[in-house]
């Protein structure tokens, strides 16, 4: 399902002039500082607002069409939206919450599936509860339900985890990756957290004043050297291959990398993330090192900044290893070069 | 008609002005409630030109003499002419001297103290929680019923509750409009007044206003306690 968004309209203080297409399900990052437009975009996909101009259609379906007079109301547009501070109904339980957009769907309740997202979510023991006896975690994982059980089209998510503490965080994000790897919905996710991002987009679009400044998928905005998102060494999609006594061997286009044991059958995919200060760069191969990742690879660009990050392929996959100038010059660094790449620790989001 | 709580207390006369006062500030002031959430949503929720002036209106009753709403109300509802007589001929509706008269005259001046308390907690209700429901697919009348109007149920009871307070101490456009009538007409406050008018009334004028300053007592405490259970 795609979903398709241009849009223009005029605040007080800024300018929104955005188009992007979201070709796949999965989850497309709205990511950029504060005050980008991102909560903007996706309001004006909820139809909580009304751009001066613009078109959205989701799956198909034109929801705004300001040359042809299309406005659908928010009532009708069938968004779950979840929100940065949740918004539960403070006078209805945790259950009448979760049921509320089921009610108003245009299919009949199915038990099975309210069952089903319940238990994913782990509501089970929360149902009767009012929404303020509950921790912000749970309130986060009660209005991620909420809007999952409307049954939407695209699930719009504003920046669910910015209102949480680091422990808070952890507790949910497992919950999203399950959501992302188990529906089929299109999701949408505001963040300007690069960690969240590289953790669950599959793709990515970077917005800045009012603009899209980028645009790519996760695995090649977070490896750009220039014009993507800084602070992220890769993104790599992996397969559990075997388990060893304490290591995973996990498998890639063009390398295999060993992490401590991965609680997760062989076979099932894990996205795992190395930093760009992370990644060591050799000439040689090196012999005799505690590091268990040694990967060959080419330099493809290099970019000076108070450090140089260097770009190195592998085949189709990309790492930023970021180095300081001196070691650039004197390892003798350039693009075609070949290099080893030592990996000092890899990031394995396994969910569950 | 006696009181079975404080049959000796009070006599069948004072009784029946307690209760008349009861029934007239209940009819009154829940006649009155349906327009005035109606009212507080017109204020709270929507932008028009001559919103300010539609304001006034509706608080008029709060600084206009009471004397003069009755005189206004005889006016228009006098059953020789206008609006009364059209009434009394068609619908056989009649509020001069009537207890009708002093419910819908309560009714009149409370009007403002609910829509007022009503108005605020409309006001004070997150506006998040209906951007909620709308993506969720509530319509307005969906969101009124089972959002906005449970949400501001603390303002609602604050609202009548301090209405009904209100209008129990109701005097001068009451006497105005529907008269003093025993048994009619003649409410607490009238009857207070009516007592001290007769040589001797003074003991029965005291009892009277024990009970009205334990009424009120009793009804704004409730008002209070309503309005911080909304402020929670």
């Amino acid at each position: 399902m795609s979903v398709e968004v241009r849009i223009r309209h005029r605040f007080k203080t800024f300018a929104l002039d955005v188009a992007f297409e979201a070709e796949r399900a999965g989850v497309t990052a709205l990511f950029g500082p504060s005050g980008a437009g991102k909560t903007s975009v996706i309001n004006a996909i909820a139809g909580l607002s009304r751009p001066d101009e613009g078109r959205i259609a989701i799956g198909g379906r034109v929801v705004l069409d300001t040359e042809a007079g299309i406005f659908v109301p928010a009532r009708a547009r069938r968004t779950g939206y979840v929100f940065q501070d949740s918004r539960l109904f403070p006078h209805m339980s945790v259950e009448d919450n979760l049921r509320f957009g089921r009610r108003r769907a245009p299919f009949p309740v199915d038990e099975h599936e309210i069952e089903h997202v319940v238990e994913m979510l782990g509501l089970t023991h929360l149902l009767e509860r009012n929404p303020r006896a509950l921790s912000g975690g749970e309130k986060g994982r009660v209005a991620l339900g909420r809007a999952l059980l409307s049954s939407p089209d695209i699930l719009l998510l504003d920046e669910p985890l910015a209102a949480l503490d680091a422990a808070r965080r952890q507790e949910i994000l497992p919950y999203l990756e399950r959501l992302r790897d188990e529906t089929k919905l299109p999701m949408f996710y505001v963040s300007h957290a690069v960690d969240e991002v590289a953790r669950l987009a599959h793709e990515i679009v970077v917005l800045r004043e009012g603009r899209v400044a980028a645009q790519g998928s996760v695995f090649d905005l977070l490896t750009r050297i220039e014009g993507g998102i800084e602070g992220m060494g890769a993104v790599l999609d992996t397969r559990i291959e075997s388990h060893g006594e304490d290591l995973s061997v996990l498998v890639f286009d063009h390398g295999r990398l060993y992490v401590p044991r991965v609680q997760r059958d062989v076979g099932t995919r894990v996205r795992v993330r190395l930093r760009a200060e992370d990644i060591m760069l050799a000439r040689e191969e090196p012999r005799a090192i505690s590091a268990n990742n040694i990967l060959p690879a080419t330099v493809s660009a290099m970019r000076y900044g108070a450090q140089a990050d260097i770009q190195i392929a592998m085949g189709a996959a990309r790492l930023v290893a970021r180095v300081t100038r001196a070691s650039a010059k004197r390892l003798e660094l350039a693009p075609g070069a070949h290099v080893f790449a030592i990996v000092k620790s890899v990031i394995v989001d396994a969910a569950g | 008609m006696t009181l079975w709580c404080m049959p000796d207390l009070l006599t069948p006369d004072e009784a029946q002005a307690l209760l008349l006062s009861l029934r007239v500030s209940f009819v009154g002031v829940f006649a009155a409630l349906p327009f005035a959430v109606a009212a507080a949503l017109l204020l709270a929720r929507t932008r028009f030109p001559g919103k300010i002036v539609v304001d006034g209106i509706i608080h008029l009753p709060l600084v206009l003499p009471p004397v003069a709403i009755g005189f206004l109300l005889l006016i228009v509802l006098g059953t020789r002419a206008g609006l009364g007589a059209f009434l009394l001929q068609h619908f056989g509706i009649r509020f001069v001297f009537s207890w009708t008269g002093a419910a819908l005259t309560s009714a009149l001046i409370t009007f403002p103290f609910q829509v007022r308390a009503i108005r605020l907690a409309l006001e004070g209700a997150d506006p998040g929680l209906d951007e909620a429901a709308r993506t969720l697919g509530a319509g307005w009348l969906d969101r009124l019923v089972n959002l906005t109007l449970p949400l501001a149920l603390p303002g609602i009871v604050a609202g009548v509750i301090t209405a009904f307070a209100a209008s129990l101490g109701e005097f001068g456009a009451i006497i105005t409009f529907v008269s003093n009538i025993p048994g009619e007409t003649r409410t607490l406050p009238l009857a207070i007044y009516s007592a001290l008018q007769e040589p001797g009334g003074e003991a029965e004028a005291a009892r009277l206003s024990l009970i009205s300053i334990a009424l009120a007592l009793i009804f704004m405490t409730l008002a209070e306690a309503a309005q911080r259970k909304m402020r929670r």
